[in-house]
């Protein structure tokens, strides 16, 4: 029976991950022997017990005694080191899957800008919670039941064999029927277990998006509509989850009708056997003890094997976030740019996100250090796109940027990022205190410069009145803060990094001009003598740079100071007097 | 347990009153009944567990709903103003922050609105207690002369238009993101509200026009193209109430200036609220609000608080070029 669409490399995969635990392994394998070696042992007493009962008045109670004390002795022994081994592979399935965790995170840090883009949240973070709990329920109960489950089929072999190879024969005839039987069913269940993990990513995907998006829900009354799509999808989980559950769930009757079937088998022949006196009545008992103790490990191996390919399902989704293509690798010999001047070249530079949307092509400019360049243009003219360019949050397509003539692909990607400080359109705060969050890019700075920095942003006056000031803890969605407020702890945060490069998207459009005035001076401190890129609808901040970059439809139509562009009176000058266009609204 | 059997059939087998087979069929038995107690506290722990997530759940459906949600719609007076706030003072929970201190404004219907002030001013806390975002911590804010508290909140809402100050859009197409505002809206009607808000050049220029997917929170469009859709969004809905929170910082000056154009040409006396950080944007208003630390420090036309309120001047200023400032 061929395995249907998981790839090949799933399981061994997932078994190479677990091996890591090797010494436990070797651990749990001894317990499971030797748990294994009571569980055998037992049945072998019990006949001798029941022989020892041979009927009315013959029943030798001394050595009954003797044969009842070993068999306890032999039970406790049992129960004992099958408990130490459920410890065991316990600590091996959270071992592993603690590892996968790690993996999948720092696997994510490494990914390229574009995955995020390009994924739902809720179904990234439905891959670590969801799907890597299933992969330690499947490990902790398929690795405990596998283990045993072999040791036993191994162990009663030996034991029947010993004792009476014909019937050690009628038994291990029987029970792999069972194992057949079981595994028919189970092949058709795996293929449901992946759906089912495949739709409670896409539900947590859903949820997520709509309770992070709620104010807009309940400014539009889209509750009901997104009640009915959340159950639209719920119930698919549920019809899916239902089919699979039933489906795996066949398994165990199935096997129990054809384990009874041995059962009588063994009774039949042993009865038979009995009678010619090849066999002892204890014998019978023996066997039929045996017939139940190793068809079990069959049973439970088409429950374990379920259970296993559930959390191969579930670990296929993890593997497949970790096979993909980190951001391209450092070339070797990349440069670590310890500072830079500051002097920035974009030479004949082409790019766009996808292939048939042209966004910038053979594009040139030289930016000399310490100048300041505001960008301006309509919008999705191409504008935050010169910046993911320069951060290589996305690599050109043809050209290359150079910085202080390096091309910008030699150098490590981190030490490129250090030398530009951003602020962004959309302010990231975490979860934290106000300094945690200034001090995100240097955690070991001082108090004294995390309120210098907040005091040049304008930033200390408002955190002051708060009442635990600096102390004060941020929601990760930073509610409780206005806009402007969040933005102006960006800013402090890019100041007490004090970069050599500026980044400035739309920094200041959500600041009062009041407050921005206290930023321009500040920054203007900032900028002196450092290369800053603004992206600007503010025409009021952008008269003071010291070059102006009109951008459309991805190509610089002018470029000048605003003196000299105001007088040519074209693209440019149209978009600044439109400030003033009267008419209310 | 099996030890106990076998004693036990032992002797009864030396009384003559077993016979070995039904021994061993006891034992049997004993070993079913075992298996299924283990079942049962396999179950207990299962339950355990269940009840422990359980409880993280029941958490979220107690939380009681905030706010008390009227049934039926009452009888707005007539004549009454669009707006009105009564000596209204809020502060978020949790963060002593007082937000807004007895603010009281009277807004007649067909009124635009400029809301114009500094950093954490209030302004955005203003109009989201319009919508009963929030509930104010004292006063009273009436739409359309009758306490919001009082308006079912479908109903209430329905007349609010609301584009937040960050675009929020949600996967689908873009045709289904504009639909939000109005469920059963035909495409012609989404067609001119993106038309209004300059969102239709760009979107017929997308392969898929109107079905162009949008991916999470927008992110395949710009800044601009987001506040765009968001307020084709609103303006399908044609509420009587338009509230755009600082919705046209990422367009450049032209495009916003055809937006207020074309929001003017469609307004059927409909009350604009604009908050904004641009003087340009407000100015031609009919009344500018002014708010400074959770207050209204300025109320009139632009011409007006030039001559009067310092804070309005101090925008200005620092906006316009010094000769139209004084205007």
């Amino acid at each position: 029976m061929k395995k249907r669409a998981l790839p090949k490399q799933t399981l061994p995969r997932l078994m190479r991950a677990v091996g890591r635990s090797r010494a436990l392994l070797l651990l749990a394998a001894l317990c499971a022997a030797a748990n294994v070696a009571c569980t055998l042992a037992g049945p072998a007493v019990v006949g001798r017990a029941v022989d020892l009962m041979a009927g009315a008045g013959r029943v030798d109670f001394p050595a009954l005694a003797r044969a009842l004390l070993l068999l306890a002795a032999v039970y406790l022994l049992g129960n004992g080191f099958l408990w130490l081994l459920t410890r065991l592979t316990n600590r091996i399935s959270y071992r592993t899957v603690g590892r996968l965790r790690g993996a999948l995170f720092r696997k994510l840090c490494t990914l390229p800008v574009g995955f995020f883009d390009h994924t739902q949240r809720g179904d990234t973070v439905s891959r670590f919670v969801n799907d890597a709990d299933a992969v330690s329920d499947g490990l902790l109960q398929g690795l405990t039941a596998l283990v045993q489950g072999v040791f036993t089929i191994l162990g009663a072999v030996v034991f029947m064999l010993a004792l009476n190879p014909p019937m050690a024969l009628v038994v291990m005839l029987s029970a792999p029927l069972s194992y057949f039987t079981a595994r028919a069913i189970t092949t058709r269940s795996q293929k449901l277990f992946r759906e089912q993990a495949a739709q409670l990513g896409r539900l947590n995907g859903y949820a997520e998006e709509i309770i992070g998006g709620q104010k807009v829900v309940a400014a539009f009354r889209y509750e009901p509509r997104a009640r009915e799509r959340f159950e639209k999808i719920n119930a698919q989980l549920y019809r899916t989850g239902v089919r699979s559950q039933f489906i795996s769930s066949l398994s165990n009757p199935s096997t129990r009708i054809v384990n009874n079937l041995a059962y009588a088998a063994v009774g039949v022949f042993g009865s038979i056997g009995a009678i010619r006196g090849t066999l002892t009545v204890g014998g019978i008992s023996t066997f039929l003890i045996y017939a139940a103790v190793f068809a079990k490990p069959f049973n439970d191996i088409t429950n374990i094997l379920a259970q296993i390919q559930a959390a191969a399902a579930s670990a296929q989704r993890i593997f497949k976030v970790l096979d993909l293509p980190p951001e391209p690798p450092e070339p070797p010999g990349a440069l670590r740019l310890e500072s830079c001047a500051g002097h920035v070249q974009f030479q004949d530079v082409s790019f766009s996100y996808t292939p048939d949307r042209r966004l910038i092509e053979h594009f040139d400019l030289d930016v000399a250090p310490g100048s300041s360049i505001a960008v301006v243009g309509r919008t999705g003219a191409g504008k935050t796109t010169l910046i993911n360019l320069l951060m290589r949050f996305y690599d050109v397509d043809g050209g290359c940027i150079r910085i202080d003539g390096h091309d910008i692909r030699a150098l490590t990607r981190e030490s490129l990022r250090a030398q530009f400080g951003m602020v962004s359109q959309e302010t990231w705060l975490f979860d934290g205190t106000i300094r945690d969050n200034i001090a995100y890019a240097r955690p070991d700075a001082s108090d004294g410069e995390v309120v210098r920095a907040a005091r040049d942003a304008g930033a200390d006056g408002f955190i002051r009145r708060l009442e635990k000031g600096y102390a004060t803890p941020i929601a990760a969605d930073g509610s409780g803060l206005s806009e402007g407020q969040r933005q102006l702890l960006a800013i402090a945060r890019v100041m007490l990094a004090n970069p050599p490069m500026l980044i400035l998207d739309e920094a200041t459009s959500s600041i009062d001009t009041g407050t921005e005035m206290r930023i321009q001076r500040a920054f203007d401190r900032l900028t002196a003598g450092r290369t800053s890129f603004v992206i600007a609808h503010r025409l009021s901040t952008v008269r003071n740079a010291d070059r102006i970059l009109v951008m459309d439809q991805g190509n610089i139509v002018e470029s000048g100071t605003h003196a000299q562009l105001l007088k040519k009176n074209g693209y440019y000058a149209g978009l600044y007097y439109s400030q003033f266009s009267r008419g209310g609204v | 347990m099996v030890v106990l059997v076998l004693w036990a059939g032992g002797i009864d087998i030396q009384a003559g009153r077993l016979s070995q087979g039904v021994v061993i069929a006891f034992i049997n038995y004993a070993n079913q009944i075992l298996l299924a107690l283990l079942i049962v506290s396999n179950l207990i722990i299962l339950l355990t567990k269940s009840m422990a997530s359980a409880a993280r759940v029941n958490e979220v459906l107690d939380t009681p709903a905030e706010m008390a949600d009227p049934e039926r719609a009452p009888e707005p007076p007539a004549g009454a103003p669009a707006v009105e706030f009564r000596d209204v003072s809020f502060a978020y929970a949790g963060t002593g922050n007082r937000a807004l201190e007895h603010v009281g404004v009277s807004i007649p219907k067909g009124q635009t609105v400029g809301i114009i002030g500094g950093t954490g001013s209030g302004k955005t806390t203003f109009v989201n207690l319009i919508g009963r975002f929030y509930e104010a911590t004292s006063g009273c804010v009436l739409v359309e002369g009758v306490p919001v508290g009082r308006w079912p909140l479908r109903t209430l809402r329905g007349k609010i238009g609301l584009v937040p100050q960050h675009a929020a859009l949600f996967t689908g197409t873009v045709a289904e993101n504009i639909r939000w505002g109005r469920p059963d809206a035909g495409m012609d009607e989404i067609r001119a509200a993106a038309v209004a808000a300059q969102a239709d050049g760009f979107i017929r220029r997308l392969p898929r026009g109107y079905d162009s997917p949008v991916e999470r929170g927008g992110a395949n469009f710009s800044g601009g193209q987001r506040q765009r859709l968001t307020i084709a969004r609103a303006l399908v809905a044609d509420p009587p109430v338009l509230i755009l929170d600082d919705a046209a910082s990422a367009l450049d000056f032209l495009t916003e200036a055809r937006l207020r154009e074309a929001l003017r040409k469609t307004g059927r006396g409909r009350t604009v609220l604009v908050v904004s950080q641009r003087v340009g944007t407000v100015r031609g208003a009919d009344r500018i609000l002014v708010f400074d630390g959770g207050r209204i420090v300025g109320d009139g036309t632009h011409e007006a608080l030039l001559r009067e309120c310092a804070a309005y001047r101090e925008i200005c200023l620092s906006q316009l070029p010094a000769k139209e400032a004084r205007a």
